[in-house]
């Protein structure tokens, strides 16, 4: 056995691009060991979107009402489920590494948080597409969609802006395990349900009572389905969406580092308070 | 960011009254450690022994930036690792009692993963995992088995690797052979000396076996309700508290200078204080 030094003596960033990909690997080596799970969860989420838009179908009216209320209902479980992934992932950062008793490893790594947080994030994207894509191909079995006039580059656009924001969203929730290593996923878990509620996936956000219509004015997802919706449906341009665009673009300027100088104020108090630790 | 010249030329840890303490109850706090201080030269083997409890986890985590000491220096080849903890990192790893690995994931892919975090390509760690692989015998057939199919003593041998393919200048091994069957735990400390002596690793080792000590370091220290209540070579200690014609065993010493057997210690200690 040999003493290899050239790794120490590698300019930082490059140390760092390597690590981003090791993490995004590592997450994918992951989805392969566990393929039988993925595949159940997908087949889950493929039959809970199918499932909304038999609902579409089933409030009738003339075939176009119902190819739009469909389309309505399945663009918000599409992208739910792939915002709802890159959300996910990233606030379970930390859990996932102490589930698997990882996190001591992790943490006295040369690596810095932010590039844990890119690599999870990155992968979340590239991961959360490629389920989306399968669910499209799923359902277009089943429903005739309402995409006559649907500016597809436009739709990207704009979920490509909400998942900036839906990562710095992310990596602000991944703080609380870290605060609090039990409590902290529950909170978490409570955020994605609220963000469900009140970010007008299968309705419209008007249709929430007065006082919880502000809680969907800072979800990024009420903006994006908004977007996504009017550039789907009615073939809207993506600079008619500006009002649904700014919010995203100055949440996914203002999440990002929020959520990592969260993130490294709770690394902080972890390492003070001795709950770095893989039990928790 | 600290270059490989700039580190200390002899020493690789020293610690300076080291303090850590951890809330129990809303007014009740209890000492991990206590005014610690220790000197680690480079190349060298220092043993920590200590009943459960006794503060050693806390020790390593505090070295290898895992907690924030109260009170107290923490210099690694001359750094600050409280102020500057990404300078140290690269420069040390770190073997639990318990393998910290992603269960499903292959003994290879674990290890690619551990040496990307360190700024190894998979260019490079490919042939370096297979190298260090081959030096601790393990058979290249089960490479891509997932690691919840090897057992323990493997696990193991597969995270001191994993502490290898990233050349750590100081080795940090919180009771690595701990649980362990015979077989197993000879296994280990074999790779441990060969560590040290073909790769030159500065080894803190926390241990609560009396043999693995005395076999394994050049210097031991006893640490006893966070207290570093005595730290010499074996014979030194031995002949500090020798008594009769006959030096001590370690065993004997650890009972003078405690006052109780390191079995009674770890009875009476509680475990790890957990922070509240």
């Amino acid at each position: 056995m040999q003493l290899h030094t050239q790794p120490l003596e590698k300019p930082g960033w490059m140390r760092e691009l390597i690590a981003i990909w090791g993490y995004a690997q590592r997450n994918y080596y992951l989805t392969k060991r566990y393929f039988l799970w993925e595949l159940v969860w997908l087949t889950y989420t493929i039959m809970n979107a199918l499932t909304i838009g038999f609902i579409g179908v089933g409030f009738g009216g003339t075939a176009d009402e119902v190819a739009r209320t469909t389309t309505f209902l399945l663009i918000g479980s599409m992208v739910w489920s792939y915002l709802s992934m890159i959300f996910d992932l990233l606030s379970e950062t930390v859990s996932w590494e102490r589930w698997e008793g990882t996190i001591e490893y992790t943490f006295m790594s040369p690596a810095s948080r932010i590039t844990q947080l890119l690599g999870m994030g990155i992968y979340a994207i590239v991961y959360g597409m490629v389920r989306v894509v399968i669910m499209l191909i799923a359902i277009s079995f089943f429903f005739d969609l309402s995409l006559g006039q649907a500016n597809y580059a436009g739709a990207a656009a704009i979920l490509a802006i909400c998942s900036v924001s839906l990562v710095g969203f992310g990596m602000v929730a991944a703080v609380m395990p870290l605060l609090s290593p039990e409590k902290g996923q529950q909170v978490t878990s409570i955020v994605t349900s609220v963000l469900l509620l009140v970010s007008g996936i299968y309705y419209s956000v008007e249709v929430l009572p007065e006082w919880l219509q502000p809680l969907s004015k800072v979800s990024p997802v009420t903006y994006a389905l908004d977007g996504i919706r009017a550039t789907l449906l009615d073939g809207a341009s993506f600079v008619s969406q500006w009002h649904n665009i700014w919010p995203l673009l100055i949440m996914g300027v203002v999440f990002p580092p929020l959520g990592l100088w969260l993130f490294q104020r709770g690394e902080y108090f972890a390492k003070r308070t001795g709950r770095l630790k893989r039990t928790g | 960011m600290t270059r490989l010249q700039d580190l200390h030329p002899t020493i690789a840890l020293e610690l300076r009254n080291v303090e850590k303490r951890f809330r129990k109850s809303r007014k009740e706090y209890s000492y991990a450690l206590k005014g610690v201080s220790l000197t680690l030269d480079r190349g060298e083997v220092v043993g920590i022994l200590g009943p459960n409890g006794s503060g050693k986890s806390t020790l390593v985590r505090v070295v290898s930036t895992l907690t924030l000491p109260d009170a107290g220096e923490v210099n690694v080849f001359g750094i600050d690792a409280v102020k500057h903890p990404k300078d140290v990192q690269r420069y040390m790893n770190r073997v639990s009692v318990e393998a910290s690995f992603f269960k499903k994931l292959s003994s290879m892919e674990n290890l690619i993963f551990g040496a990307k975090l360190y700024g190894i390509s998979d260019r490079e760690s490919k042939p370096m995992i297979r190298d260090i692989l081959a030096g601790i015998g393990f058979d290249p057939k089960r490479v891509n088995e997932p690691m919840e199919h090897l057992s323990r003593g493997m696990q193991q041998k597969i995270a001191l690797a994993r502490a290898l393919l990233t050349s750590p200048m100081l080795m940090l091994l919180d009771e690595p052979t701990t649980g362990l069957d015979p077989r197993s735990k000879k296994d280990v400390q074999i790779l441990i000396r060969s560590i040290r002596a073909d790769h030159e690793s500065s080894i803190l080792l926390c241990t609560h076996d009396m043999g693995e000590a005395e076999e394994l370091c050049d210097r031991i220290g006893i640490l006893l309700n966070g207290e570093l209540i005595a730290l010499d070579t074996a014979d030194g200690l031995k002949r500090r508290y020798q008594t009769g014609p006959e030096l001590p065993t370690l065993e004997e010493v650890f009972m003078a200078a405690t006052g109780t057997s390191l079995d009674e210690a770890e009875f009476e200690q509680d475990e790890t204080p957990v922070a509240a």
